[in-house]
């Protein structure tokens, strides 16, 4: 037990490499920061635009939605950070990260929004309409607050999965949470650092997994 | 337009390679199908286990699907691959890697499940236990078939998410898709084997992309 311990929550190597954990911590909060609400807006754009009855947008819409969500988040970033350079586009580690994330989200979102201004009854729209509103104002005032509150245990969930995604940002190097485990493992041959990490991440997400599944589960009652 | 061309589209440079490609090509899809082999049927498992409504049974259920919901799947690959080791349990690049998105499928695969086994109704239990079946013959023919109808879009979602981490292999050198094209890249200094590998994801996950669409089309309006 003593062994166990020494090894994989050893409190001594802790305290060497907190430093360096916090560092990746708050690094991966900046990814986060910056890279939900890109997502999320640029997501309510897709989706509103979606809207629009014009066939060539619908279906180029639908196509970015259908080809990010096919292809998987490593391949986008490892593509930005180190296939862009060769058209002179270089860009640093976080931006790269965030762009890629962004990429991804974002077709996610879209999907769920649109999801959402679909559930909400065509009634609603053409009220608001007729009181003189234009579309862009029935949607961002009417349609897509309702809409969102639809399909909010979704939004939480697709959210916790985008937060979850940036440690994919260890692969080109950026030091957030993940990479800076690995880097103080490597420092010191002892896996406390990923153990700690690994109940970081689970800290910092458990209560919205809760949150989602006590949602779902009330919708899901009442559905019965 | 001639320098993307150079860069990303120049498949004569690729003459070389095709061999290792597909054999990378090939171990993605391997991994995905043993990811979902694996991952559908535990979760399935621990879903109608967590029916029998033994208490501290249950928490357990709880606390595993949690858990591997909460925390990012390449953390959980990396502690599999570098800390497992120093429990005595070393572990092949893929077997690590599809072990780990196994598990994570099967939380998320137990929680589509659950939801949908209480979303069927109540009286079907008691139409199907009071017309004579057993408990489990009750599960096997009238609710679980429901609950497939219910589930299968969601869980179709989920999978596809699932698999497309097995580029996370890549960070533990698995010689899957990404790592092969990547390495390629640096190889030739050009960056169109990433292209072809961006191209080979396309063509794996684009069509479960298509049919989720599809499905839920078809879903949208059940016959009641």
């Amino acid at each position: 037990m003593d062994d166990l311990v020494t090894t994989f929550l050893n409190i001594d190597v802790l305290k060497q490499v907190w430093p360096l954990l916090l560092q990746g911590f708050w690094m991966t909060l900046a990814l986060a920061a910056v890279a939900v609400p890109l997502s999320v807006l640029a997501g309510i754009a897709v989706a509103m635009a979606q809207d629009v009855p014009n066939r060539l947008l619908r279906f180029l819409l639908i196509a970015y939605v259908d080809v990010m969500r096919a292809i998987p988040p490593l391949v986008l970033l490892i593509f930005i950070f180190f296939g862009l350079p060769f058209l002179g586009l270089k860009l640093n580690e976080f931006t790269a990260a965030v762009l890629a994330l962004t990429l991804n989200g974002s077709s996610y979102f879209a999907e769920i929004f649109r999801a959402g201004i679909e559930s909400v009854p065509k009634g609603q729209r053409e009220a608001a309409r007729s009181t003189g509103l234009s579309w862009y104002k029935s949607m961002i005032h009417v349609v897509v607050p309702q809409g969102t509150r639809n399909v909010l245990p979704d939004l939480i969930s697709n959210t916790v999965e985008l937060v979850k995604q940036t440690s994919i940002a260890s692969a080109v190097a950026l030091q957030e949470l993940l990479r800076s485990a690995q880097l103080a493992q490597g420092l010191l041959y002892n896996p406390t650092p990923l153990i700690a990490v690994a109940i970081v991440y689970f800290l910092m997400f458990w209560p919205f997994v809760r949150l989602v599944s006590r949602l779902q589960n009330r919708t899901a009652m009442s559905a019965a | 337009m001639d320098q993307i061309v150079r860069y990303f589209f120049d498949f004569s440079l690729m003459a070389a390679y095709w061999p290792d490609i597909l054999r990378g090509f090939l171990i993605t899809v391997q991994m995905s199908i043993l990811t979902v082999l694996i991952g559908i049927p535990l979760g399935l498992a621990l879903a109608i286990l967590r029916l029998y409504g033994i208490r501290p049974l249950n928490w357990l259920i709880i606390f595993y699907i949690d858990f591997f919901r909460s925390i990012p799947q390449l953390v959980l690959i990396v502690l599999a691959y570098f800390a497992l080791p120093y429990f005595g349990l070393v572990l092949e690049p893929f077997t690590a890697t599809v072990l780990a998105l196994a598990i994570v499928l099967s939380a998320f695969a137990e929680e589509i499940f659950w939801a949908g086994i209480n979303a069927v109704h109540k009286g079907q239990w008691e139409a199907g236990r009071s017309t004579g079946l057993s408990f489990s013959k009750t599960l096997a023919y009238i609710i679980l078939p429901q609950v497939a109808r219910i589930s299968i879009p969601p869980l179709t979602n989920r999978a596809i998410g699932i698999s497309k981490g097995t580029t996370l292999g890549s960070v533990v050198a698995v010689p899957e898709l990404l790592n092969v094209t990547s390495s390629i890249q640096s190889n030739v200094a050009n960056p169109t084997a990433l292209t072809v590998g961006a191209l080979l994801f396309l063509l794996l996950f684009l069509p479960f992309v298509r049919f989720t669409r599809w499905l839920e089309r078809a879903y949208a309006h059940p016959r009641s």
